[in-house]
This record gives C-alpha cells, sequence and structure tokens, in this order.
C-alpha cells in the first residue's frame, strides 16, 4: 500500500496513461530514443561509474596501474587466508580432471558438457547450495536469435553495439553463434520455454534488441533452467561430485605455472582442502554484495567476487573492472524489498517509466546503463522522483498499461511472481505503478578469457559472470543467461580437453608469496581478508560487541570473521 | 536517494532507519530478541546478530534456502514461510530449517515417458498421499500442492508442470507430509518431461541450428568483425527495429 502522499502522482500517472497507450500501440518509439551524443551526456553527468571516487588506480598484480572500480580495487589488494607454509600440497585430500568454482549456471553446464563430451569427471565445488546462485534468480529472458525476421550476426551488431563497442568480438560471435543451439540443448534437457501455439519460441524485446529476441520461461527463466541444470548435474553422482558449503579461497599452480586445483575451505568445520585437478573453471559469478557505491543489489548472497581475487593472485588478467551495471529497475518501496529487480521484461511488454507527473522521460528501452543514468538524472536533476517515507527516492514504473496493451490478464500470467510479490505489501501491480531505482546489478567486467574460455594461465578456464570482454562494458538484458549457457558450455569442452592430456608438475602456492611481497612494495595498508565469501548485516552495535578484529594479519579460522574484518576496515577508513 | 544508508541497511530490510524505529519481539531459535518491526524474518536474524550460512541463498523468495518455521506465542499452530520475504510479527518463535533430507531419485530424462509410468517409476512414494492437503497449506508460495500430487498420480505432467511452476523447492511441504512424499522433487521431474517431451517443438530452431553448423553467417560475421568502430557504430545506430 502506497503511503497517501503518493495518491496524488499516482492520480496523475492514471491521467496520462490513455495518452500513453495510444503512443504505446503505436508502431513509432513512444518516447525518442538518444543519440550517441546523448547517451555520452546522460551517462557522463549521471552514471555511478562517472561519480569522482568511483575508481581510483590498482597498485598490484596484472592491471597494475590501471583504474578500476574502488571497491574492486580495495578488494585486489587484500591478503590472502593462508600463508603458504600452513598448507601441505603433497597430500591433496581430493584429485580430479576438472575442478569447477562455483554451483551456478555456468558451472553446471560446464561439468555435464565436460562429462558428455569427454566423459570427464569433475568436482564442483561451492560456496552455498548448488544451484544458490544468480542464475536462480533470473526473470526475464534469454536473447537468441531464433526468429525467422531474426540472424546471429544481427544479434552480434546489437551485442556489440550496447557495449559500446568495446565487447571482445571473438566472444560476442561465440556468444550469439552458439545461441541457438542452447534454446536446442536445454529444451532436450527439459526446459519449458514460453511458445506460441504453434510451437514457435515466444519472442519479446528487451532493452537494446533490434528484433524480438527475448525467450522465457514466464518471469522465472532462472529458476527454470537452474533447476534443470542441477537436477540433471545430480542425476549423474558418479561423475560430477557436488561439494556444497566448500567456497574456493584460492587457486594452486604447479611448477610450470599451470593451474592446478584450489584450496577449498569448509564453512561447517572451518577446515581446509587441497583439490588437486588438471584443469580448474572459475565460475564463481558477479559481485553485488560489495555494495558498491552503498547501492542496494539484486544478487544473491554469495555474490562477492571471489572468482576475480583468486585469479588475480594467480597472475590471471582483468578486463573492464571499472565499470558496474545498474540495473534500471531496482525496487525503491516497499523497504523491505529495496533493490529487489524488477525484471526487465515489463517494459519489454510495454510497462513505462514515468516521472512523478506522469510523463514518459525515456524511451523505455534504452541499454541499461544510458536507461539507469536516465533515471538517476530524472530524480537528481529535474525532480522527477517520488520520495519513500525512509529517504529513497524513485520514479513510476507503469505496470497496469501492460494489460491495456496486450489484454485483460497478461500480467498475472506473465508476472505472477511480481504480482504474489507485491501483494504482500497490498500493491496490486495490475492497478497500481511499481515505484523503481537503480540497483547494482552485474559484473560486466571480469577475468578475461578469450573464446575457447582460456585465461593468460593455462589450464585456468573462466565462464559466465565471472568473465570479462563478452559484454564490453555494458550488458544487454538476456545476454548473460544467454553467457553463462554458452560460456558454461565451452569452459566445460575445452577445459575438458585440456584436462585429458596435461600431466601436472609440483603444486605451489608461491603466487602467495609474491602477493604479499608486491602489497609490502606498494606500501598497501589493509586489513582486509578476500575472498569474502559472506557479506555481513549484523548492525553496528552488534558488530561492537562481537569485538571484530583490527589487525587480520592474525588469520581466520574462527566463524566468518573476514567479513567482520572487511566492514571494520571500510570503516575505520585504513583502506 | 534509493542508496541503502549503509550496506546492512541494503538487504536486511531498511533496518537503520531511523523513520521506523518501532520493535517487536521475536524468538529467533528460541532466543527473545527485539527487532524492527519492518524487518523481514531474514533481516531480523542477522539484526540479533546471526551470520547465515544455511539458510540464505537468493535473498528474495526464487531459491528456497531459508525455509522457517514458527508459532506465535499463544497459539498452537506450526505455520511456515520464507525467512527472507516474510515479515516479523510479534511474538513469532522462530526456527530456520538448514536442510531438508529427500531423496533425489536418479533417472535418465531420455529413458523415461511423459505419463503415470515415469511417477512409477521414480517416485512412486506419490501414491501414498492420503488427501490431508497439509502441503497446500504450509506452501509459501500458495501452491495447490495436494493437486500437484494428484496431478501426479494421474500421471498428468502438464497439470503439475502448470500446478508447480513456481515452487521454490524450499521443502516446507515435504517436511509437514504425513506420508512422507517429496513433493518438489517431483515438480523438477514433471518440468523436465514436459520440456522435453510434451512442449511442442519449434519449426523454425532446428532450421536455425542447421544454418549456423553449415556456416550459412560465416561471412556476414566475417564481415562485421572487420568493421572498425565508427564504422560499426555507423551500423549499428543506422540498423532498423522490430
Ligand atoms: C535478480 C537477477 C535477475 C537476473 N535476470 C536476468 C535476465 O533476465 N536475463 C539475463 O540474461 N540475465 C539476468 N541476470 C544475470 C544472470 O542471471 C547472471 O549473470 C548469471 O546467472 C550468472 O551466472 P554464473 O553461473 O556466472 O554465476 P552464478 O549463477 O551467480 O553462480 C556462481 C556460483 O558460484 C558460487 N561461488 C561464489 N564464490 C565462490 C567461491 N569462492 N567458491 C565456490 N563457489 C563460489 C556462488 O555461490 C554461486 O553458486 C539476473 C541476475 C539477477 C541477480
Ligand atoms: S510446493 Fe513445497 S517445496 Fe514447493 S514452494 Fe511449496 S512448500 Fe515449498
Ligand atoms: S501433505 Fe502429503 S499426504 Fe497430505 S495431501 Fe499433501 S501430499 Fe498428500
Ligand atoms: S533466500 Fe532464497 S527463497 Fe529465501
Amino acid at each position: 500500500m502506497y503511503p497517501e502522499y503518493m495518491a496524488e502522482s499516482l492520480r496523475k500517472v492514471v491521467e496520462t496513461r490513455a495518452r500513453r497507450v495510444e503512443l504505446g500501440k503505436k508502431p513509432a518509439p513512444v518516447y525518442a530514443p538518444m543519440n550517441a551524443d546523448e547517451r555520452s551526456a546522460v551517462l557522463d553527468g549521471f552514471h555511478p561509474d562517472f561519480k569522482a571516487d568511483a575508481r581510483r588506480s590498482v597498485r598490484i598484480g596484472p592491471n597494475r596501474g590501471e583504474i578500476l572500480t574502488t571497491e574492486v580495487a580495495d578488494l585486489l589488494e587484500s591478503h590472502s587466508w593462508l600463508r603458504t607454509e600452513q598448507v601441505d600440497l603433497s597430500h591433496p585430500d581430493i584429485e580430479t580432471d576438472l575442478l569447477v568454482i562455483g554451483g551456478g549456471g555456468a558451472g553446471c553446464s560446464a561439468a555435464l558438457v565436460a562429462m558428455k563430451e569427454h566423459g570427464i569427471r569433475s568436482v564442483i565445488a561451492t560456496k552455498l547450495r548448488i544451484g544458490d546462485a544468480n542464475s536462480m534468480m533470473s526473470e526475464g529472458g534469454m536473447q537468441a536469435a531464433v526468429s525467422r525476421t531474426d540472424s546471429p550476426p544481427r544479434h552480434y551488431l546489437d551485442a556489440i553495439g550496447g557495449g559500446h563497442f568495446e565487447n571482445k568480438p571473438e566472444l560476442v560471435r561465440a556468444l550469439t553463434e552458439d545461441a541457438p543451439a542452447v534454446v536446442q540443448w536445454l529444451e532436450k534437457l527439459g526446459v519449458v520455454w514460453d511458445k506460441e501455439s504453434d510451437g514457435s519460441l515466444q519472442v519479446l524485446h528487451g532493452g537494446g534488441t533490434s528484433r524480438k529476441r527475448m525467450l522465457s520461461c514466464r518471469d522465472h527463466i532462472g529458476a527454470m533452467i537452474m533447476r534443470t541444470l542441477m537436477d540433471e548435474v545430480r542425476n549423474h553422482p558418479d561423475m560430477i561430485n557436488v561439494k556444497e558449503f566448500m567456497p574456493a579461497v584460492e587457486l594452486i599452480l604447479d611448477d610450470a605455472g599451470r593451474c592446478a586445483g584450489a584450496v577449498l575451505y569448509s564453512m561447517d568445520s572451518e577446515e581446509f582442502f587441497v583439490v588437486k585437478a588438471k584443469a580448474t573453471v572459475i565460475a564463481t559469478g558477479g559481485f553485488g554484495r560489495l555494495h558498491i557505491r552503498g547501492f542496494d543489489t539484486t544478487n544473491h548472497y554469495g555474490a562477492t567476487g571471489d572468482g576475480l581475487v583468486m585469479a588475480y593472485r594467480a597472475g590471471a588478467k582483468l578486463l573492464y573492472m571499472d565499470s558496474v551495471q545498474y540495473h534500471p529497475t531496482g525496487a525503491a518501496f516497499p523497504e523491505q524489498i529495496a533493490g529487489f529487480l524488477i525484471t526487465e521484461k515489463v517494459r519489454g511488454a510495454g510497462g513505462q517509466p514515468v516521472n512523478k507527473d506522469g510523463e514518459l522521460f525515456v524511451f523505455p528501452r534504452e541499454p541499461r546503463d544510458i536507461e539507469a543514468s536516465a533515471i538517476i538524472r530524472e530524480c537528481q536533476q529535474n525532480g522527477g522522483g517520488i520520495e519513500t517515507p525512509s529517504g529513497r527516492v524513485g520514479v513510476w514504473l507503469d505496470v497496469p498499461i501492460i494489460d491495456q496493451l496486450n489484454g485483460e490478464g497478461y500480467i498475472v500470467h506473465q508476472f505472477a511472481a511480481h504480482h504474489h510479490q507485491f501483494m504482500k505489501y497490498k500493491i496490486d501491480i495490475t492497478k497500481e505503478p511499481i515505484l523503481i531505482y537503480p540497483s547494482l546489478h552485474y559484473q560486466n567486467g571480469g577475468v578475461e578469457i578469450n573464446a575457447h574460455c582460456e585465461t593468460n594461465i593455462p589450464g585456468l578456464y573462466v565462464a559466465g559472470e565471472a568473465s570479462g570482454g563478452v559484454h564490453g562494458r555494458n550488458r544487454l538484458m538476456g545476454n548473460s543467461v544467454l553467457d553463462y549457457n554458452v560460456f558454461g558450455q565451452r569452459a566445460g569442452r575445452y577445459a575438458g580437453q585440456y584436462a585429458s592430456g596435461v600431466t601436472l608438475g609440483s603444486l605451489t602456492l608461491s603466487h602467495l608469496n609474491r602477493h604479499e611481497q608486491e602489497l609490502a612494495e606498494a606500501t598497501v595498508q589493509t586489513s582486509l581478508v578476500t575472498p569474502i565469501l559472506l557479506p555481513s548485516y549484523a548492525p553496528e552495535a552488534v558488530k561492537k560487541r562481537q569485538l571484530m578484529r583490527h589487525h587480520a594479519q592474525s588469520l581466520p579460522g574462527a566463524s566468518v570473521l573476514h567479513n567482520r574484518l572487511h566492514e571494520e576496515s571500510r570503516r575505520s577508513g585504513s583502506l | 536517494m534509493g542508496i541503502a544508508k549503509s550496506a546492512s541497511a541494503a538487504a536486511s530490510g531498511g533496518l537503520s532507519d531511523p523513520a521506523i524505529d518501532r520493535k517487536v519481539t521475536v524468538y529467533v531459535m528460541g532466543k527473545a530478541c527485539e527487532v524492527p518491526a519492518t524487518a523481514t524474518i531474514m533481516g531480523a536474524i542477522e539484526y540479533a546478530g546471526h551470520q547465515i550460512i544455511r539458510g540464505a541463498g537468493c535473498r528474495e523468495g526464487y531459491c528456497g534456502a531459508c525455509a522457517t518455521i514458527y508459532r506465535m506465542s499463544g497459539d498452537y499452530k506450526i505455520r511456515t514461510g520464507l525467512a527472507c520475504t516474510t515479515m516479523v510479527e510479534e511474538g513469532m518463535v522462530l526456527a530456520q530449517i538448514p536442510s531438508v533430507p529427500a531423496e533425489k531419485v536418479v533417472y535418465d530424462i531420455e529413458k523415461l515417458k511423459p505419463n503415470v509410468s515415469a511417477v512409477q517409476q521414480t517416485y512412486p512414494v506419490v501414491f501414498r498421499c492420503v488427501a490431508c492437503n497439509t502441503c497446500t497449506r504450509s506452501c509459501p508460495q500458495d501452491i495447490r500442492v495436494m493437486d500437484y500430487v494428484q496431478a501426479a498420480k494421474r500421471g498428468d505432467i502438464a497439470a503439475i508442470t502448470e500446478l508447480s511452476y513456481y515452487c521454490v523447492a524450499c521443502g516446507l511441504c515435504m517436511l509437514r507430509c504425513p506420508a512422507e512424499i517429496t513433493q518438489p522433487l517431483v515438480a523438477t521431474l514433471a518440468k523436465r518431461l514436459y520440456g522435453r517431451y510434451l512442449s511442442k517443438n519449434s519449426p523454425e530452431l532446428a532450421v536455425r541450428v542447421g544454418a549456423v553448423a553449415d556456416g550459412r553467417y560465416d561471412a556476414e560475421y566475417a564481415e562485421l568483425m572487420a568493421l572498425g568502430r565508427s564504422a560499426l557504430s555507423d551500423r549499428y545506430y543506422a540498423r532498423d527495429t522490430e
């Protein structure tokens, strides 16, 4: 239920709706899309990445001297959980052909393909339960050029334009060219795609698409695909060994500089385990739980950028870690669900962002960074926002208009999850708009890969949100579900192939010593110990009573202290 | 500004909000805690200082990691909810379920048929259903669980798919079921069978997959990939939209 003082603004949204329905029915855009100059003006002025202290130069490692997102630079300039001499690498606890780090969509796909194409056995080590991942949460859809009016090269053009022409071309080609086969592969595994009555795949627009190519499973594509992949993984217990609540904390190399596995940490028993693996795939997903610039996030609990840290310490190069994706439409009200994602499909189906006067101020389907910046501009500069009782601000996302454009009942059927979710707070989205504001959503960059998911470290493969280059500095909706499928499968294919042929030398963690040395040489003062693994949401007063340690040189080993160290060090400004 | 005042406020239900300072008392695993009245159960547990390890995943109502059972003080009824999306109320006595034991049956989807035989081969336990409706009453997603179990007994794969579409596999129905049925596992099986066998094939999909395999787009890709940034940009902004 919206507070009384919003009634006037809500009335205006209703008032302008009839006019906006007419616009929505016409083939022309409901609002003029921005040209290249307008796009760069709104980005420069309002995108959070462009704020003064949003980025800084990183002082150590393969990207030394490069400007990165400040929180990412902090993360990279931190200490390991491990000291080299503590870990006995001579008696690995587990040996396997393929170690997959991360049990989300990319990780499960990699293990399945390595098994199916090469008969490779793997271990999936994951932080929470398998499927506790961003992959479980995607709502809107997956892009694939499957309709008659569309083609994979056209998908290529849209994706590379959306990424401001900075995407690695070979990766975009792989992404768009593999897409139709991914759709078929998933259907064969049992994914229930939304279809037209003749069996053709239902396609919708998404931000930045020039053809309708957004496939969907109502508003639950993430759960549909993730549950299918998980279930299939679990159908092969003899080939794929799933280790839950066992996150990786460091990669292991061999004496020839190849990746040779990882050290895992059991969250239950607080033991560390050495896994020796011929090939390793990092599929650890994104970093929303770093709450960059204090933003709310749409991401799952374990999205703390761990893969970046581990890969970086081992010497892998990162790409585009200066750019963060804020989803244009995070919920701004009610407070309990602030930051939750409102799927872009709402706009794909005709939903319109409007200001407090019910007026359109942006084309509803601009690429995400543009759309988000335009919403921030409308609130910060143009005074078009509505303030919430707790001091947030947002604009309306006119959802009810969708039924007027597509027919009664469309919202309840296509957006059942959102309908259910808002009903809990007595907001009926078939009748009332949703108050929205951008929310921290996606890690655009990551560990640089090529089309075989290889990194600059032999034997280390990266796939999914943890990788960088596929999307340039801006990912379009529907391209990351596609990404984790395409590159998850490719990682399994090429890592599997590599694992079949490699013989490892002796194992080492000497890169951690090198890392410590670099920190010292760059005179980095930090008490931060990473990977973060889990964020802490205890209130300040509680943290004080928990007697947080200020000096992280004494290493963890007791509960999940490192989280508190993380927050503490930020607050005390010691970074 | 749509930005949480602190990271803690971000995911725990606006707890640092000065405007909302009304508190309620809840019992986290039996221990009384004063928590903000606007918190979710998950927010309350964290407010009380617990670092959740088992019991949180997506934090938005998708993954089912946060199954919670509770009673209200003075009421005998056992209630169920998802900690991430259920609001606290005065007097809640809460316990999170760290993990719900259930045996997933290993099967080969290629060897099953989308009818009652698949159910008989994998989860014959559904035939023990006594139609007590406890599952439906305990489902935080308001799913008519008993109805999909009945559909499973008939082998109506399409009906299970439809009815269980939004199942988050929290396992609460399964814990409460007197017949020890593993409902969410049946739901996943049915959806896979539906997608694999009952959903009509797309006529153009196979054609497109074939065209890619035949290299039909190679020349066009090569041409696009050879373009310099400004030529590519011109091409992009000049493209028509459906
Ligand atoms: C709410 C939401 C909605 C979205 N909607 C869409 C959409 O409609 N369309 C679209 O294309 N994209 C969407 N996305 C993006 C997309 O879902 C993700 O980018 C994608 O699923 C990432 O897949 P992944 O396998 O790379 O990572 P994830 O699925 O996040 O999996 C990573 C896994 O690694 C685990 N992990 C993390 N650290 C470690 C460690 N140290 N050791 C071991 N395991 C670890 C995590 O716990 C997790 O299980 C959405 C994202 C969110 C959050
Ligand atoms: S059907 Fe059962 S497992 Fe699925 S959401 Fe409902 S209670 Fe949870
Ligand atoms: S709780 Fe069990 S026995 Fe009762 S209706 Fe549901 S499935 Fe049947
Ligand atoms: S944490 Fe995923 S459903 Fe609650």
